[in-house]
């Protein structure tokens, strides 16, 4: 009797070229599945397709608006990256993101009269710690008793959207906003400039640009950033080495939801003019940071260049929504498919798949 | 050839050669087990025993050789062949689903329709456990259970699944000595309802104890099977050692120094919360190779976590030179000149990074490496470069990743790094496990120029041959207790192995 039998096999080494490879095809097969899935629902897939690349990236409105989006992609993507890097899952930085935008909100609500360049910084930097405070308390919970970041960081996100609905519904409401669960709209200094007549909110990218470069640098060329991937790639070889690794757990999460922060207040501050309920401030960027941050293989530099893609599929997901009348959760979809065989194509890049027979 | 017995033996392996890559592991092995007798399978890690009965219950197939059991030649594929034919078997480490109930464990995979019977199975577990006094509550959590009690599940499993034959591997090594009483009474309790029992260990004391007879096997050979009525603890000692102890490097005589080492009545719990070290002392002094003899889990790994700091002291005290460090923290141990290379060497490398990153694994912090949170990356590569070159470690460059270096220079990599800092002490946890002939004998040479260079060394090593060979004094460690310190001299050997065995205790006043 003979059968055969799928066998996995340790790969030594994940070259770069297999690595790419294993990307483009990941992606390469995504694409084929998602449009069996317009095709399901009546569109022709290459035309819907033509329709995302054009939408995204086919004129300067396009990509500004691509920009836009990419910024707070970028920016929150390269924050998880580097806590990714560590092995510590923060998947809440959409939470991160929403108290990061209160407390930004809340500087730019009570300081109208400000001058910008005084006003600016004190509003990313009350996000920043408005972000890494929602963090650390996943932080504390894993250093301190070893809870699972993944579900504390989840969890956090729920919370902090029920905080934000309740300060827009409540003590946060603009006395003119008549019952509207929005504030009051922030004052022209507390207002991000942007390029032109475009909606890219510039001191948000040269932030998100910063961000990514010394994220970099960290991680490569300083004694934190060899503890983070020491302690990432090997635990029980950084304790042996004397690492304080609930240390580092801390760090990560602080520096990552702090980014998520800012992103947040670049989104209230540099796009709405005012705080409004989650789904107003946020699309679900700081989940969509997570596909941005995986894209990227966790390098800070790339996710700035993956935020851009995805920036761009969500504009053109935005524009087939219109023009051929989809459903609006058709790109998370898109997103979610994406992202499923990005990681899954990633056990192919550290295993050989072998048809063995067996006697 | 005429049979005594009426009946075909329960077990009969004929010629069973298995090879590993650079191992031979089973070297043409004949064994027989009669039906109803409890036969043990005596010998040292790395001896065969596991392979063989991993053999029997079809994990491994042989390379060569034939089984028959209950006089019927078979080809068992699978545990699921072995099962069939009535053979079950009982891992060291258990293999139980932690938050399952004990019915749900036994009857796992035995379901033929798509409904659980769990109230049968439940009367016939309890059924089972009375007959053969298993105590354990059927509808209890396995992670609610000692090791005792989960052993007693994986009995019950097998018994379920109506297993006649029993392989049971290294059965008491998790257990307290309570617990190791309860088993040995159901193992005499299953023999007279005629279940035929297979049992490895390396321990003596059991051997006398409960088995009929007992196979005594080195170096994946059989050296003997004797009617344990027939034999004692100090030939099955001096059977499971062997004499072949070679003494192939020269070690010259050295003056010990000062004390370097200074370990006083060390306590400190395993993983399950047990004494694996029961107040172990001993110093070491400046050009001494100490050497810590003893078959694996009888506390090494306990005893070097400790001293590295991974590991809490319940009571005791160390000193390193003057200092003490009994609470310190890995990291001052580290900077306070303490050296180590585990036996797990994994676990002190990152196998995916670069030679150069990993070796400044312990020195990165010092400003040499960069200024302030700075790392040079320049410097790290320069020094890594002489590393190398001084300990003639063979890669491609610096930049190459450690796990695509063979075992014998990772092990010299590693070794290079712990010796970089010039340590007042080196710990050196089994540190030729799994290298070829050449490759030891580096490491060895290595080992011997810093003791001739006056480092203090502390080795620990299953290899009875690397520890004679290497040391100067030996201490024997069985059960998380030293029994005896004496030179590593040709004489002591028959010693040495009955303290290994755990069958004799040297006084302590005879202690060198």
């Amino acid at each position: 009797m003979k059968s055969f039998r799928l066998r996995m096999e340790r790969r030594l080494e994940a070259p770069r070229a297999a690595q790419v490879r294993a990307l483009a095809v990941s992606l390469f097969l995504a694409l084929i599945v998602i449009g069996l899935l317009f095709a399901l629902l009546g569109v022709n897939p290459f035309y819907a397709y033509q329709r995302i690349l054009v939408g995204g990236f086919g004129s300067l409105y396009g990509l500004s608006e691509t920009i836009a989006k990419a910024i707070p992609l970028a920016l929150a993507g390269a924050g998880l990256s580097l806590a990714f890097r560590a092995r510590v899952y923060n998947i809440g930085a959409e939470g991160q993101l929403l108290i990061g935008a209160i407390f930004g909100g809340v500087v730019a609500l009570n300081f109208p009269e400000w001058p910008r360049l005084a006003l600016m910084p004190t509003m990313f930097l009350a996000g920043f710690l408005g972000g890494a405070l929602w963090a650390s308390i996943p932080a504390l919970l894993k250093a301190r008793f070893r809870v699972d970041e993944v579900l504390t960081t989840l969890m956090m996100v729920y919370i902090a959207s029920d905080v934000v609905r309740y300060l827009v519904y409540g003590p946060l409401r603009g006395p003119e906003e008549r019952g509207f669960p929005y504030s009051s709209r922030f004052s022209a200094t507390a207002q991000l400039p942007h390029i032109d007549i475009t909606r890219i909110h510039y001191p948000t990218l040269i932030l998100a640009i910063l961000a990514a470069i010394l994220l970099y640098l960290l991680l490569e060329r300083t004694k934190l950033g060899y503890e983070i991937r020491v302690a990432g790639e090997n635990p029980a070889a950084a304790r042996y080495a004397g690492m304080d690794t609930q240390k580092i757990i801390v760090i990560v999460l602080l520096i990552s939801g702090g980014l998520a922060g800012m992103a947040g207040v670049g989104e209230v501050a540099g796009i709405h003019a005012r705080l409004s309920p989650p789904e107003g401030i946020s699309p679900g960027y700081g989940f969509t940071a997570i596909i941005v941050a995986w894209l990227a293989r966790l390098n800070p530099l790339a996710t700035l260049l993956t935020a851009f893609l995805i920036g761009g599929l969500l504009v053109g997901g935005d524009a087939i929504q219109v023009a051929l009348n989809l459903p609006a959760a058709t790109i998370q979809v898109f997103n979610g498919v994406i992202l499923l065989f990005v990681i899954a194509g990633d056990i192919f890049t550290r295993y050989r798949i072998r048809l063995e027979k067996q006697a | 050839m005429t049979d005594s017995s009426p009946t075909p033996p329960a077990v009969l392996m004929r010629g069973i050669t298995k090879r590993f890559p650079g191992v031979l592991a089973n070297d043409h092995i004949d064994l027989e087990v009669r039906q109803g007798e409890i036969h043990a399978l005596l010998g040292e890690n790395g001896a065969g025993k596991t392979t063989l009965m991993n053999i029997l219950y079809g994990i491994y197939h042989p390379d060569e050789g034939s089984i028959e059991i209950y006089g019927r030649p078979v080809s068992i594929h699978s545990p699921h062949d072995a099962i069939k034919l009535g053979i079950g078997m009982i891992h060291q480490q258990f293999r139980l689903v932690q938050t399952h109930t004990v019915v749900e464990n036994v009857i796992l995979g035995m379901g033929k329709g798509f409904v659980f019977r769990e109230k049968e199975a439940s009367e016939k577990i309890r059924e089972l456990s009375a007959r053969y006094n298993l105590k354990v509550d059927p509808d209890a959590y396995i992670w609610q259970l000692s090791a005792g009690e989960q052993q007693r599940v994986e009995i019950l499993k097998a018994l379920y699944r109506g297993a006649q034959i029993l392989i049971l591997d290294e059965p008491t090594s998790m257990l307290t000595p309570g617990e190791i009483e309860d088993l040995l009474k159901t193992l005499h309790r299953m023999t007279e309802e005629g279940h035929t029992i297979l049992f490895i260990t390396h321990k003596l004391d059991e051997v006398t104890a409960i088995s009929h007879r007992v196979t005594i096997l080195r170096q994946g050979r059989v050296i003997a099977t004797l009617e344990t009525s027939q034999t004692n603890e100090r030939e099955l000692a001096r059977l499971m050692v062997g004499r072949e102890v070679l003494f192939r490097l020269s070690k010259e005589q050295i003056q010990p120094g000062e004390v370097m080492l200074q370990v006083e009545n060390l306590q400190a719990l395993n993983d399950k919360g047990l004494f694996a070290l029961k107040g172990i002392s001993f110093t070491i002094r400046q050009g001494e190779i100490f050497g810590i003899a003893g078959v694996a889990g009888n506390g090494q790994r306990e005893l070097v976590e400790a001293l590295i700091g991974l590991r809490p002291v319940q009571a005791g005290r160390v000193f390193l030179q003057k200092d003490e460090i009994t609470h310190d923290s890995p990291r001052a141990r580290i900077e306070k000149g303490l050296a180590c290379v585990p036996s797990e060497r994994l676990t002190a490398l990152v196998p995916s990074m670069s030679v150069a990153e990993n070796m400044v694994l312990k020195s990165y912090r010092q400003p040499a490496f960069g200024r302030g949170i700075l790392l040079d990356r320049t410097t790290v590569r320069s020094y890594s470069q002489r590393l190398i070159e001084q300990y003639a470690v063979i890669t491609p460059s610096c930049d190459t990743l450690v796990k695509l270096l063979s075992g014998g220079n990772i092990q010299r990599a590693l070794l290079a790094r712990e010796l970089s800092s010039q340590p007042r002490l080196l710990i050196a946890a089994t540190p030729t496990a799994g290298l070829d002939v050449g490759a030891t004998e580096t490491i060895w040479q290595i080992l011997l120029e810093q003791r001739r260079q006056g480092r203090a060394i502390l080795l620990i090593s299953e290899d009875l041959e690397e520890v004679m060979t290497l040391s100067d004094r030996v201490a024997v460690l069985f059960s998380g207790e030293i029994m005896g310190i004496v030179r590593s001299e040709a004489q002591n050997l028959e010693k040495i192995g009955l303290m290994m065995a755990g069958a004799f205790r040297l006084p302590q006043e005879e202690w060198v």
